[in-house]
C-alpha cells in the first residue's frame, strides 16, 4: 500500500469522528439492545436503538475497536438519528453499496454525507468488517425493535 | 550483536519471500509475523515439488514403485519428527492436520467424568481452552486455571490447589504467543505426575525456538502429549504433530475412523492398526509431511540452540528498541531469556489494526488483535495488541524498520499535537 493510499483510507473527516465521536455512550429510553463483534479482531459494539412512531430518535453505543470501527459509528449516529426507520434504511443500503463496492463505487453525497470519506476504507477487503460494524449492529437492533412493536 | 546466526545473509538467501518488494520495488517486506506463521526456505518448496513431480502415491497401500517411495518419504519424514522431538520412539509420533487438531484428539479420546479436574492456563491460545472446555462439558468434569502474574509469568502460587488427585488433565503451552512467555513445563509436569495426571503440551510457539529433547528429561518431567504444527517450523500448512508416550496413547481409544488405521474390519466390529496408524484415518497429507521434514532437517543443519540464541539476540535488541518509542507498552516478560520469539505491545492512542494498516504501508508485517488469546488480553485489560514476532531470518535492521514505522504511525496519527 502506497502513501496515497494510506492517506485514502484515512481520510480527515474519519480521524476526526475517530477522535471525537458523535453521541458516543449508552442512553436511554431504548427499544432493543444488541452486541456485535468482530470475531477475527475483537472489535466490539453494545448498541441501542429508540424509535418512536417510526421516527429514529437516539441510537447509542459503546464501542472498542480501531479508528476505523469508531468514526463508521459516529456517522451513523449523524446520519441516521433524526430520520425515520425507512429514510434510515435507504441510507444503510447506500453505505453497503459504497462498502461492498471493491473502491469502483462512486457514493451519492447527498445521501452519505460525511460517509463518502470511507469510500478509501473499501478498497482494503481486512477493513470493510470494521466500518460495517456499527451499521450492521444498527441494523439488527432496528429489526427487533420493528418486531417488537408489530407483536 | 552477540547471538546473531553467523550466516545469517546465507540463511535469508534460502528464504525466496523475503526478496519481495511492494510499491514498485520501492518498499521491501519486513516480515514480522512469524509467530503467525513462518516463510518457506527454498528447499521445503523443492523437496514438495520433488515428491509430487516425481514420486507422488498413496502411501501404504500401493504395490508399485511409486508407492514405494511415497511410503518411504512419509515415514521418513516421521523419522526426522521424532529426531528433531528427541522422541524416545518413532512411532509415538502422529501426522495430523496442525496442533489444533492434535490437542483436539487428545480432549476428544481422554476419559473424563464428573469430578474429574483438567487445569489449563490463561495464557493459552484458543486452541487450547475451548477442546476442553468442551471435552469438560460433555463429561461433566470441571476447568480450572493457573492465572497469571503482572509480569506474565504464570501463577504457581495455588498450585497446589489446581493440581490434587482430581486432576486428571493439565494442559498448557511451552511458549505463550500472545505474551512470549517460556512456562516452566518440567516443574509443573513433575507435579502433575505426582498425582497421576497426564500433561499435554502445547509447544506451537516452542517447537520453532526451543531445542526439545524429550528422551533426556526425567522421566517424571517429561510431558504425557505434545502438539506442534508445521507451518510455524518453516514448512508447510496443512500438516502438524502430536507426539505422546507409547502406553499414553495406546491407553486411548481412536479418534477418526477410517481407512489405515484398522487391523480388521467386520460387520459386527473392528480392530485398530497400533500407533501411530490408529490415529492417522485416511490419506494423510503426503507431501505435506514431506515437506515438514525437509523443514525440521532444515532446521536441524542450521542448529536448534543457534536459531534459539539468534532469537533471543533478536528479541532483547527488539525489545531495547521499542522501549525508546514514546507511548510503547510491551506486554509479558521483560527478560528476554525468559520469552521466545514474540513481543505484544500496545502504541499508546493508536488502535492495533491502525497500527498494524500504517506499518503495512511500509512493508512492514505484524499481526495486530487478540492473536487467538482473549482470555490474556483480558487478564491485562487490553481488548487487542499489536505483536511483531521474529525467527531465524530477522535482522536487527528489521528491528530498526519497525521502530522508525512505529515512528511514522505517531506521526501519522499525530500523536504529539
Amino acid at each position: 500500500m502506497t502513501a496515497a493510499n494510506l492517506e485514502s483510507m484515512y481520510q480527515e473527516i474519519i480521524l476526526d469522528h475517530y477522535k471525537n465521536p458523535h453521541g458516543k455512550g449508552l442512553r436511554d429510553p431504548f427499544e432493543a439492545e444488541v452486541h456485535h463483534v468482530n470475531p477475527t479482531c475483537g472489535d466490539e459494539i453494545t448498541l441501542r436503538v429508540h424509535v418512536d412512531g417510526g421516527k429514529i430518535e437516539d441510537i447509542s453505543y459503546d464501542a472498542l475497536g480501531c479508528s476505523i470501527s469508531q468514526a463508521s459509528a459516529s456517522v451513523l449516529n449523524d446520519l441516521v438519528v433524526g430520520k425515520t426507520v425507512d429514510e434510515a434504511l435507504v441510507i444503510h443500503e447506500e453505505f453497503l453499496r459504497l462498502m461492498q463496492g471493491k473502491g469502483n463505487v462512486e457514493p451519492d453525497e447527498d445521501i452519505l454525507e460525511d460517509g463518502i470519506a470511507f469510500a478509501g476504507v473499501a478498497r482494503f477487503p481486512a477493513r470493510i468488517k470494521c466500518a460495517l460494524l456499527s451499521w450492521m449492529a444498527w441494523k439488527d437492533a432496528t429489526a427487533k425493535t420493528l418486531a417488537e412493536e408489530n407483536r | 550483536m552477540k547471538g546473531l546466526l553467523p550466516d545469517l545473509d546465507l540463511v535469508r538467501k534460502d528464504f525466496p519471500i523475503l526478496e519481495r518488494t511492494f510499491d514498485g520495488g520501492e518498499t521491501p517486506l519486513v516480515y514480522l509475523d512469524s509467530a503467525n506463521t513462518s516463510q518457506k526456505p527454498q528447499i521445503v518448496i523443492d523437496t514438495m515439488v520433488d515428491h509430487l513431480e516425481r514420486h507422488n502415491a498413496n502411501i501404504a497401500r500401493a504395490m508399485h514403485h511409486l508407492g514405494a517411495e511415497a511410503t518411504e518419504a512419509f515415514e521418513g519424514a516421521r523419522d526426522t519428527v521424532a529426531r528433531f522431538l528427541g522422541a524416545p520412539e518413532r512411532d509415538e509420533v502422529i501426522f495430523t492436520k496442525n496442533a489444533s487438531e492434535g490437542l483436539n484428539l487428545v480432549a476428544n479420546t481422554v476419559p473424563l467424568a464428573p469430578g474429574d479436574v483438567v487445569v489449563t492456563t490463561e495464557m493459552e491460545h484458543h486452541s487450547n481452552i475451548v477442546p476442553w472446555q468442551l471435552a469438560t462439558q460433555r463429561s461433566g468434569a470441571s476447568l480450572k486455571w493457573f492465572g497469571l502474574t503482572d509480569s506474565g509469568e504464570l501463577d504457581l502460587s495455588n498450585i497446589d490447589e489446581l493440581i490434587t488427585p482430581a486432576t486428571k488433565i493439565v494442559a498448557l503451552t511451552w511458549v505463550s504467543n500472545m505474551l512470549g512467555t517460556i512456562n516452566p513445563v518440567a516443574e509443573i509436569t513433575r507435579k502433575a505426575h505426582e498425582v497421576g495426571a497426564l500433561v499435554v503440551i502445547d509447544a506451537a510457539q516452542a517447537a520453532p525456538v526451543l531445542p526439545i529433547d524429550l528422551a533426556s528429561m526425567a522421566e517424571e518431567e517429561r510431558p504425557d502429549f505434545l502438539v506442534f504444527t508445521g507451518h510455524k517450523v518453516v514448512g508447510p500448512t496443512g500438516i502438524g504433530v502430536l507426539w505422546g508416550r507409547r502406553a499414553a496413547l495406546e491407553a486411548l481409544p481412536p479418534f477418526l475412523g477410517g481407512g489405515e488405521m484398522i487391523a480388521t474390519v467386520s460387520m459386527e466390529k473392528s480392530t485398530y492398526a497400533p500407533i501411530p496408524h490408529k490415529f492417522e484415518a485416511g490419506t494423510p497429507p503426503i507431501a505435506e509431511a514431506v515437506g515438514l521434514g525437509a523443514a525440521l532437517e532444515y532446521l536441524m543443519h542450521v542448529g536448534m540452540e543457534n536459531i534459539h540464541a539468534h532469537e533471543q539476540a533478536i528479541t532483547a535488541y527488539a525489545l531495547e528498541r521499542l522501549a525508546t518509542v514514546p507511548g510503547v507498552t510491551v506486554l509479558g516478560p521483560a527478560d528476554a531469556a525468559k520469552r521466545g520469539g514474540a513481543i505484544s505491545f500496545e502504541l499508546d492512542g493508536v488502535h492495533p489494526h491502525d497500527v498494524a494498516q500504517v506499518l503495512d504501508s511500509k512493508g512492514v508485517a505484524i499481526r495486530a488483535g487478540h492473536h487467538c488469546a482473549k482470555p490474556a488480553h483480558q487478564r491485562f485489560g487490553v481488548q487487542a495488541s499489536n505483536r511483531m514476532s521474529s525467527y531465524l531470518y530477522t535482522t536487527p535492521a528489521e528491528i530498526d524498520a519497525l521502530v522508525e514505522g512505529l515512528e511514522y504511525v505517531r506521526s501519522f496519527f499525530k500523536l504529539d499535537k
